[in-house]
Order: C-alpha cells, then structure tokens, then sequence
C-alpha cells in the first residue's frame, strides 16, 4: 500500500477513514455513545478519472466526501491528497489548497447565497485566492460561465432567478473557475428531473474531458454511476463492502448486497424479466450496528459466522475487493 | 414601487381611524374623568356642588357618556384632526400637539441615543455568540443577556440610583438640569455637559434592558444562516472564515434585523414610559403617562395616534427595507 501513494498516479488515497458523531452527550459535553457514521473507509482514486460512490441512504457516502474535504473534522484515518495528509494539516494551509479540491452540493436550491449575484458567486473565491489577474478576472468569469454553458450576461442576476439545473450549472462553474484538481460531487444530480440530469452529468463528462478533473462521484442512482464512473464503491453502513472498476461490479457483483442494489436497477424494457432480491427490513441504527458482518441482519445468504467475524475486504481480482464471508477471507 | 407605497398609505388612513375609534371609545368609558378628578376635593368639603360639576362636564365635552353621545363628540374629535387640530390638553392648557413636539425631543434623543448604544453592542455580540455556538463567550453573554431582560426597569433603575446616585453619590438622582446650578445664557458647553450627566444613568437602563432581546435576535438568525448549506459552500471555496461569516453570514442575517430595527420607529419617538418617569426626565413617555392617570383625554387621543402613525410608517419602512436588502424581493 505504501508504494501506492509514492505512485503519482493516484490523485487522493482514503486509509482507514473514520468520522463518528458523539450523541448522548452529558451535561459536561462528554459523549456516552457514537454515530459511526464512516467507521474505516479506504479507497484510492486515479487521476483524471471518475470513481462512484453508491449505497442507500444514510450510509455514509456523503459524509465520506465532507471529511475528505475536511468540512467536518476527521476522527482518525489518514487522506493523502496528493501524497499529502489532508487530515493533520493546519486550517490555514488547508483553506489555502481548497481551490484545488473542490464540492459540487447536492441541492442547488440552497447551497446558494441568495443575496449575491451570480459572477459574484462565481467569481469570489477566484479573486481570494488569485487564479487570475485582476485585468483578466471578468473575461475569465464570463469564459467558465460559457463552458458550463451559462449566458454570460446572467452575471448580475441572483440565484432565485434560475431553475434548479441552472442553478447546478452555476455551482458546477463555482466549482471549475477554481481551476481544481479533484471534484466532489455529492449527489449533483438527485435533486433535478431526469431530463436536466442527463445534461448535467454530461457537462461534467465534458469538462472532465478538456480540463482533466478528477471526480468523486456520491450517488445512490446506479444508472448514473454506471455511466460516468471508471471504479465504484459500494458503502454499506459507514463500510466500503465491494470496490471495483465498473465493468468487474456491474458484471460480476460478488457482495450480496451489491447483487441486491443491481437488481433493483430498473430497466426501460417491460418485458425485461426481473430477478430482484428484495432485502428485507430497514437499515439498521449506525449508533448500534449488528456484530459481525453489518450487513448480516439482512443478507439473503446469511451464515453463522457472519455475526460473529467481521469481514475483510479483500482482493479476489485485480482491483476487485470484496468484504464478504461468502468468499475465502485468507 | 410608488402605486405600492401610495396603496400602503391609504390602507394606514383606514388603520389609523380604527385605531382612533377603539382608543376614544376607552378613554370615555373610564369610570372617573378628568373633571372627577380634579373637583373631587372641591365637592368633597362643600365648595362646590354636583351641579357645577355637570356643567364643567358639559364645557369639557364630557357630559354625555351615552353611546350617542361619544359618537358624537368622537365625530368632532375626527374632523378636528383631520385639519390638524388635534384639541387643548386639559392638562397642559395648550393644543396637544404643542405640547406633544416640546416633549417629543428629549425622550428622541434619549431613545436615539440608547439605540445607537444598543445595536452597536449587541449585534457584533449575537454574531460572537453564533460563531462560537455553545462556547464560553455564548454562554455568557447569553446567560447576561437573560439577566438584562428579565429585570423590570424601574427595578434596574431603583439599583442603580441606589448604587451611582445615593451610595457613591457619582450621578444625578433625577431630572435633566441640576436644580441648584445656575447657567449663563451663553454657557451652552456647560449646559450640554450638565444634561449629558443626567442622561447617562437612563440611557444605561435602556440599554441593559434592550441589549439582551436584539443580541439574542441576532444569534438565532446568525445561527440559521450559519447553518445553512451556502456557508457550507463558502468554506468549501476556501474563503477566510471572516469573509464567510461577515460577507456570507452577516448579510442574510440583515434582512431580519433591519426589518426588526426599522419597526422600532415608535420607539425612537414614543419615548420610554417607566424610565423617563422613574428618573423624571421630562420627555413624551414622562408627560403621557401623567396625562393618561389624570383622563386627559385630547392628549391620549393625541400621543397615541401620534404612536399609531410611527408604528404605521415604521412597518411600511420596514417593508421598504426588505427591497433594500433583500434583493430578491421586488414590491408591487
């Protein structure tokens, strides 16, 4: 593993990642119990290339990106960004590298300031941390806008004035006019009807192409996933339970739970005969999770040890880990 | 923007009228009245006798307390001010509004003065508070902040006369000049200094009195915007954190403070009932209290459609204001 992160090639290395939420707290703010809401996450992303991140809601997957970022603090586990430990780094030296690791937020409605005008938006963190020269700054704003494929003469308009794929265009250019590196998108398209969705994702496919932005894709549409993505991750209460490239886990799911998520995929044709594996009950509290396996209170292939030994993720084909007992664990 | 305001304005003529009826129909139906009040003595030892009272009653307009009656002399009330006269005080012997302008200037520059004290200090303190949610400094202020309002005035007022005026004998018990000073015409800095000594244990109770609602006014607005996923953003863009509080932050927390701020128009002006009198500062709230135990019934009438008016044209400033600060807001 070490030798990976010596290697160039991949732009963000996750070991072990781990945020809990203490709750319960006494009076004297001590916290009697935890939401182990990413409990030992890893995964590496290459350059210039797209990985998803999928699983139901509440798993996990959109704080995995908020404590990469360091948007909330790490509990422990190690970020290399860059071969550099964005979770030890001062905040002050982390605000300083923000332009080059980038958030795409899930609902364009909000995450907004509604009392800025759009260039404004656009254009803030441009000026703070001087991408441009100040002669260049309104050609440059006006330049993003066109490539997210805004008119540039919304400059002066306010959010509230747009639909919501707009709206995520003008985050999308937020994001891109800080010439980043690596983009987190957290869920960018949930919030926006099927039809915008295609566009979006389809600008962000064509900025990655000219511009060489490497994507961290959260989502819990498969579909979406499947086509923009090079590796997935499947996250299964705060756990990484399959990581694999997209053709090795669309192809060949090993995790029950992987198997389950696939088969829920709906499919355009109706006379498609589905083989869905209904999984039964609720995921369960990330306060209290089941022993063993997380996943055994609801695996249709349950097995004695899977509530007593916790799985390793481990590697069955180049690049295809699985944390499942169903698979030899030596 | 104009046919709105002009809309507002016709809208306040019908609220202001409705305001008049129901206060002019209480005052009458006060059980004594000016005139009972003043010849009670009189009748009691026998110099005067019920029926001089009546016809007093009569020249006062008092008399007929029947439902017709205050139709009617309510009725003339309205006429007289819709020209602008808006009657004699009893009290005072001169026309209300004379009476309400000589008085108004003191309690303005009193209120103005804590005003400008108050939110100076309480709002960069409810946004510390925000920032630093559940930490020391927010608890502390915030526990003070209850202290201030939570004290009756005229208990604050009584502890600090008790304290500066009367034990360490630093300040001024009451009043707005000193009564055994004698001032040259021409002696305006002295004057001036000599009024600004009185007025600061006021101003102070005004102050510790109105600090603790508006700053824990701002940290609940600061702490909802705060919360909000645009601050996320702003963090993520890599601003410094001053920039995403004060520019990000502070400025959508605006919209609810300067509506808040500008609807404290009659308060400006109204002047402060229970701190003037407690220190018996001659200002509006001083005089308007007197006049309404005394059933001075022109001045009521008067002071409190004057309070009506502010409060009207202080919600339509207020509204106006939304459109300044609010960019998203667009009046019809």
């Amino acid at each position: 593993m070490e030798t990976k992160t010596a290697e160039n090639d991949n732009i963000l290395v996750v070991k072990d990642l781990k945020k809990y939420y203490p709750i319960n707290t006494s009076i004297f703010g001590r916290a009697r119990a935890h939401v182990k809401a990413v409990d030992g996450v890893s995964f590496e992303i290459e350059r210039g290339t797209t990985m998803g991140l999928v699983g139901e809601s509440g798993c996990g997957k959109t704080t995995v990106g908020r404590t990469i970022l360091r948007l909330h603090d790490v509990t422990d586990g190690t970020v290399y960004f860059n071969g550099e430990d964005l979770s030890k780094i001062p905040k002050n030296r982390l605000r300083r590298m923000r332009p080059k690791m980038q958030m795409i937020f899930q609902d364009p409605y909000s995450s907004l300031s509604p009392r800025m005008p759009v260039g404004e938006i656009i254009g803030e963190a441009v000026r703070e941390h001087k991408i441009v020269s100040k002669e260049q700054y309104r050609a440059y704003i006006m330049k993003v806008m066109r490539d997210c494929g805004l008119q540039p003469q919304y400059f002066y308009r306010y959010p509230h004035e747009f639909s919501g794929g707009q709206r995520q265009r003008i985050c999308i250019a937020r994001a891109v006019a800080l010439n980043p590196e690596l983009i987190i998108c957290d869920e960018p398209v949930s919030a926006l009807d099927v039809s915008i969705q295609a566009q979006i994702i389809n600008l962000m496919m064509d900025l990655q192409c000219e511009f060489g932005f490497t994507y961290l894709f959260i989502s819990h549409d498969l579909s979406v996933v499947e086509h923009i993505s090079k590796t997935i991750g499947v996250m299964y209460l705060g756990s990484m339970v399959e990581i694999g490239n997209k053709d090795q886990i669309f192809d060949n799911p090993m995790h029950p739970y992987t198997q389950a998520l696939l088969s829920a995929v709906p499919m355009p044709d109706p006379s498609y005969k589905m083989n869905r594996i209904i999984l039964q009950g609720d995921i369960p509290s990330p306060a209290n999770p089941p022993s063993g396996c997380k996943f055994h209170t609801r695996c249709n292939q349950c097995m004695d040890v899977c509530s007593k030994v916790v799985p390793k993720l481990k590697e069955y084909e180049p690049g295809h880990k699985v944390a499942c007992h169903l698979y030899s664990q030596d | 923007m104009w046919k709105y305001i002009g809309k507002r304005l016709l809208l306040a003529i019908v609220i202001l009228i409705g305001v008049s009826i129901m206060i002019y129909a209480l005052s009458m139906l006060m059980p004594t009245d000016y005139i009972d009040r003043q010849t009670a003595p009189a009748v009691a030892n026998g110099t005067m006798t019920l029926d001089d009272v009546t016809r007093l009653k009569e020249i006062y307009g008092l008399a007929d307390k029947s439902f017709f009656g205050i139709v009617k002399s309510y009725s003339t009330w309205l006429v007289g001010a819709f020209t602008g006269d808006l009657g004699y005080s009893f009290l005072f012997g001169r026309p209300v509004s004379t009476v309400i302008n000589e008085y108004m200037w003191t309690s303005f520059i009193l209120a103005f003065i804590a005003f400008i004290l108050e939110t100076g200090i309480s709002i960069p303190m409810g946004i510390r508070a925000a920032v630093n949610q559940y930490g020391g400094y927010d608890y502390t202020v915030s526990v003070l902040a209850m202290i201030g309002t939570a004290l009756p005035s005229f208990f604050l007022a009584a502890l600090l006369m008790n304290v500066f005026c009367i034990q360490l004998g630093w300040l001024p018990l009451q009043g707005l000049t000193s009564a055994t000073k004698i001032f040259a015409a021409d002696a305006h800095m002295e004057i001036f200094l000599d009024k600004a000594w009185h007025l600061i244990l006021p101003i102070t109770v005004l102050v510790l009195l109105g600090v603790g609602g508006l700053m824990r006014y701002t940290r609940t607005n600061m702490l909802e915007v705060m919360n909000s996923d645009y601050i996320r953003t702003a963090r993520a863009k890599g601003l410094p954190e001053h920039t995403v509080v004060y520019k990000h932050a502070f400025r959508n927390t605006l919209i609810p403070l300067v509506t808040m701020l500008s609807g404290s128009l009659p308060g400006l002006f109204g002047g402060a009932m229970i701190t003037e009198t407690v220190f018996a500062v001659p200002g509006i709230g001083y005089i308007a209290l007197r006049a309404t135990m005394q059933g001075d019934i022109p001045f009521i009438m008067g002071y409190n459609m004057f309070l009506a008016i502010l409060t009207v044209i202080g919600m339509l400033i207020s509204d106006l204001m939304y459109m300044v600060v609010d960019p998203r807001v667009k009046l019809k």
